[in-house]
């Protein structure tokens, strides 16, 4: 079936939602999330059976591609909805506090479960302007899709009406992003003055003719540049990350760190491609994106190091893996090698997908029963909890990169294809930020395992319940892991 | 699956089993046991006579293909699980499966497993599969994988059952250390994989493509990729100056884990120096030559007085164990044959006698809580006869007395050192490999200072009024068990140096670019 009828689907099924929680008497909204994830499982499956259809006629084609990339990045957005929204389930009953007029009204609140069905809602609607994302090659298609994604998360960003940190973060995050748009059009207009197009294809023959004004395209190159870090989170533009991803509710965090930066990543992809490809601007965009990815791995790295807060931790953690993301960016291959630079992006993508989901599904258990996301909380788990401690500890290793799992893998790409385009510098500063990741990341298993659980008696020490749909994703991204971490080669046998 | 394999297979198997439930201390047992008789089959199985190809009992299964650019129309692998054995890997596996026997048996204090047995156990196993891996791997990728496969157990080992008032500290400096260093190993290995074609991972392929004339386009490319690795290695070794981590480490590990960490973990940098780093950039070697000399001497010197100022029996050993790669190195940089395969059997003879060390290290420290030489006061041979006998093999087996595998390791590399001596026929040449030999032989002496005091301060005179009432138990036959097994593969091995290096001959004769 064509690729297009995806988004349909997710959005006719965010409109569902929307409409049974209007109409239909729920004893328990949470059975609305059950009825998103079966929902977006089926979307799921349909996408493996999705075609190419692109190169048709009608001008449709000009907005949208349905190439291996698209049906890839597809595939990651409505994969990170689908645990999302199962995290939601978890954090359902922290929600309900943070919205409930009176924060203490336990009892009242709970009853009531405020606001929950937009809650479930909200990310599918965002799903399907991610998958929108993914297929967007037009300027226009890009900047609608970005921006249907962008103001999804301002709400639910600040969805914790009666939380201080959740609104300072949606306000945070409403006000820079605000600005990156700003950045992002006043890009694409210099872009389209410089082409005189607004499609893709075209405006990568533009960029590789003899009478390229370039210095306006390097303008034009710059300003989209700056709009799209912000939008990965790569420095200097990574100042909100920290303080959205605390602040913000924990599974709007997941998918802020790995939907959101997916998306940003194949955006960046196509937008790149062109200036990369054109002879003349080559080398001067290559240096941009080199110093960038150096600065965001260097940056990132050590200022997760004395993190205390989990969530801190791994927003700096999000901003160093995007500095190895964009060092495979600009590597463009000057010889024939093993992957390409999109094959190992997207393989980043998809690793990050699996550990960073892991590693917020057991936080946001944490934080729903040990009332907590600093370190300290995790004091202990390994007694209490073996089983979520051993699933955590594999995530970790994986962030940090320790073979065997996918996370070593997409490095180990990375190195490759910064070594074959003569990166020495930033691979010097990649082995410095990788060495660091292992520190802060073990720091995590450290608390866990080394340090003493809190006494009897105090919400710490108890054993934290797992449900069986969360038991089973965490069971799944655990072998996953393993499996792509030994095996690659399905999921980059696409892209050769 | 192949004998290679399972050999990997068992150890992983046997601690999935131990965090499923499966008893602890008979599982660790039976696993170690189960492989060490699967290395010894596969010495058997091992063809001395009709060698063909570098590698025998040999297994792949491609993960990556691409397009081989020699052949159009074929597939070359990129990457793969392929594992396969030389003389040099099969003794390295045997120091494994023997080490691995020994440590999960050796019993441990029961108050440093505070109440967690399965991680106890489990974390041993993999450290051993990890080596265990890394020795059979012949594909550049899973050579290095299953190394840093042990990198967490080991973290975990001395977080949780270190022993000492600074294991947090020891345990974030050796983790620090060694993750920077595998991170720049690994630069330095992906750095050769795209030196060399950035075709394939496999060992195999990579040497052909080595061996090809100016196979590296530029001289400064293949100094900078060697001494990348020199660093990524000798990092992993302990190599002076970045051999701290190693003596606080050692002391503070619980047993099983010093043993097998400073026993066999250890030698997979000196194994990458010979598999990897010398044949693959054989003028980069040659080019660092004299600053691997330079740094093996201060291994050997320097850390050697740094030993005998110890004042604990865990910190001299563990400097002693830093001290005796000075020796590997010296080997390796020799250059020659026959000096290399001095430091593979040395590799041997050194991994089973540091782990003997280690061992009754940890008895002792189960007897006494504290090993300084003060506090303990001497005069044990009287209260615990078996354990000072015992220790005074594995003492004398570290100093290198002839009858021990040491001796003849160390005398080989000494031969190796001085093989260029006449090299020229017409006058006798004082190089810089023969001078570093000749500060080299003071290490013996140094190492039989600190090896012979140690024996002395522990063993001999009279007991001290602070133990003389105590009633201390003497090693048991169980505890003996482990030991005996150590000290006889180092008599024998020491007697007749013969059964292992015949098959160390024809491999290490295989690496390019050694002088006969």
């Amino acid at each position: 079936m064509p690729a297009y009828y995806l988004e349909i689907i997710v959005v006719v099924l965010g409109l569902t939602v929307l409409m049974v929680e209007t109409f239909v008497p729920l004893r328990d909204k949470r059975s609305l999330a059950w009825l998103a994830i079966l929902g977006l499982l089926g979307v799921l499956v349909l996408n493996f059976t999705a075609v190419d259809g692109s190169g048709g006629d009608t001008p449709f084609w000009d907005f949208y591609t349905a190439d291996v990339l698209a049906l890839w990045f597809k595939g990651i957005a409505l994969l990170t909805t689908i645990l999302v929204i199962l995290m939601s389930v978890d954090f359902s009953k922290v929600l309900s506090q943070g919205i409930a007029p009176d924060a203490d009204a336990d009892e009242s609140a709970k009853g009531k479960q405020v606001a929950l069905g937009e809650f479930f809602a909200l990310p599918i609607f965002i799903c399907a302007g991610l998958m929108w994302m993914a297929s967007a090659n037009h300027l226009v298609s890009i900047f609608v899709a970005l921006e249907t994604v962008t103001i999804g998360f301002y709400v639910m960003v600040a969805f914790m009406r009666r939380n201080v940190g959740s609104l300072e973060a949606g306000v945070k995050y409403l006000i820079l992003g605000a600005l990156s748009t700003g950045f992002l059009v006043y890009g694409f207009a210099w872009l389209f003055g410089v082409t005189g197009s607004m499609e893709l294809p075209a405006i990568a023959e533009a960029l590789n003719a003899p009478d390229l004004q370039t210095t306006a395209a390097l303008f034009a190159f710059a300003l989209i540049l700056i709009a799209l870090c912000f939008k990965v989170g790569a420095v200097p533009f990574q100042l909100w990350i920290p303080d959205v991803y605390q602040g913000a509710p924990m599974p709007v965090t997941a998918f802020l760190s790995v939907g959101s930066k997916a998306a940003g990543f194949v955006i960046l992809l196509r937008l790149v491609e062109p200036f990369m490809a054109s002879t003349v601007l080559h080398d001067k965009v290559t240096l941009a994106l080199v110093i960038i990815a150096g600065a965001t791995i260097i940056y990132g790295n050590l200022a997760a190091m004395p993190q205390s807060n989990f969530k801190r931790l791994l927003a700096y953690s999000s901003v160093s893996h995007a500095g190895f993301l964009l060092m495979a960016v600009a590597s463009a291959p000057t010889q024939v090698v093993a992957v390409s630079p999109v094959a190992a992006v997207a393989y980043y993508l998809a690793a990050y997908l699996m550990m960073t989901m892991l590693a917020f599904l057991i936080m946001n258990l944490v934080r729903v029963q040990r009332g907590g996301e600093n370190l300290d909380d995790y004091k202990g788990l390994a007694r209490t909890s073996p089983f979520l401690a051993f699933a955590m500890l594999v995530a970790m290793a994986s962030l940090a990169g320790v073979p065997l799992t996918a996370g070593f893998v997409g490095k180990f790409f990375v190195f490759v294809l910064a070594l074959q385009a003569g990166h020495y510098y930033l691979v010097g500063a990649a082995v410095i930020g990788a060495a660091a990741g292992f520190y802060y990341y073990l720091k995590v298993v450290k608390a866990m395992y080394w340090d003493a659980p809190a006494e009897a008696g105090e919400p710490a020490a108890a054993a934290i319940t797992v449900t069986w749909p969360t038991r089973a994703a965490i069971i799944l991204l655990l072998l996953a892991i393993f499996y792509f971490g030994v095996n690659p080669k399905c999921l980059l046998s696409l892209f050769s | 699956m192949t004998l290679l394999e399972a050999i990997i297979a068992v150890p992983i198997v046997a601690a999935i089993a131990i965090a499923f439930g499966s008893p602890t201390r008979p599982t660790a047992v039976a696993a170690a046991a189960i492989n060490l008789i699967l290395i010894l089959f596969a010495f058997g199985q091992y063809d001395l006579v009709h060698q063909e190809g570098a590698y025998q009992l040999t297994a792949s299964h491609p993960i990556i293909t691409v397009p081989d650019l020699a052949n159009p129309g074929a597939e070359a692998t990129l990457f793969g699980l392929s594992t396969g054995v030389d003389g040099i890997s099969l003794v390295l596996l045997l120091l494994t499966g023997i080490v691995t026997l020994a440590a999960v048996w050796v019993s441990p204090a029961e108050d440093q497993i505070k109440g967690n047995k399965r991680l106890y156990y489990l974390s041993s196993l993999l450290i051993s599969a990890g080596a265990l891996g890394a020795f059979c791997s012949t594909d550049l990728f899973f050579f290095f994988a299953f190394h840093e496969l042990a990198l967490i157990p080991t973290f975990l080992m001395i977080g949780i059952f270190g022993s000492g008032p600074n294991r947090v500290r020891v345990a974030w400096k050796m983790t620090i250390y060694l993750g920077v260093g595998s991170m720049i190993l690994l630069a330095g290995l992906v750095a050769l994989f795209v030196a060399l074609g950035g075709q394939s991972l496999q060992f195999v392929d990579m040497q052909a493509w080595a061996d090809a004339p100016a196979a590296i386009a530029s001289s400064s490319l293949e100094n900078g990729i060697f001494l990348t690795l020199l660093i990524g290695f000798g990092i992993l070794v302990s190599l002076f100056p970045f051999h701290t981590w190693a003596p606080e480490a050692y002391a503070t590990a619980p047993t099983p884990t010093a043993m097998l960490h400073a026993g066999v973990l250890k030698k997979f940098g000196l194994y990458g120096l010979i598999r990897i780093a010398i044949p693959m950039l054989p003028n980069g070697a040659a080019h660092w030559q004299t600053l691997v000399l330079v740094l093996l001497v201060g291994n050997i010197l320097y850390v050697g007085y740094v030993t005998i100022a110890q004042k604990r029996f865990d910190l001299m050993l563990g400097n002693s164990s830093v001290m005796h790669m000075g020796y590997a190195f010296l080997g390796i940089a020799s250059m020659t044959v026959i000096g290399v395969q001095g430091a593979v059997l040395l590799m041997f003879a050194h991994g089973i006698s540091i782990a003997l060390l280690f061992a009754l290290n940890g008895h002792l420290r189960k007897r006494f809580g504290t090993l300084e030489f003060d506090r303990i006061g001497g005069g044990l041979g009287k209260l615990l006869p078996t354990l000072g006998l015992l220790f005074g093999f594995a003492i004398m087996a570290g100093i290198g007395l002839p009858g021990f595998a040491n001796f003849a390791a160390e005398v080989m590399i000494f031969f190796g050192g001085f093989a260029g001596l006449f090299a020229q026929e017409k006058d006798f040449v004082l190089g810089p490999v023969q001078i570093a030999t000749m500060c080299a032989i003071w290490g013996v002496v140094i190492s039989a200072v600190y090896g012979l005091r140690a024996y002395r301060n522990l063993f001999m005179g009279p007991l001290p009024d602070s133990t003389k009432d105590r009633k201390l138990a003497d090693l048991t036959l169980a505890e003996q068990l482990p030991l005996i097994l150590l000290i006889v593969t180092l008599l024998v091995i020491g007697f007749a140096p013969g059964l292992l290096i015949k098959y160390l001959i024809p491999s290490i004769e295989n690496i390019s670019h050694l002088a006969g």
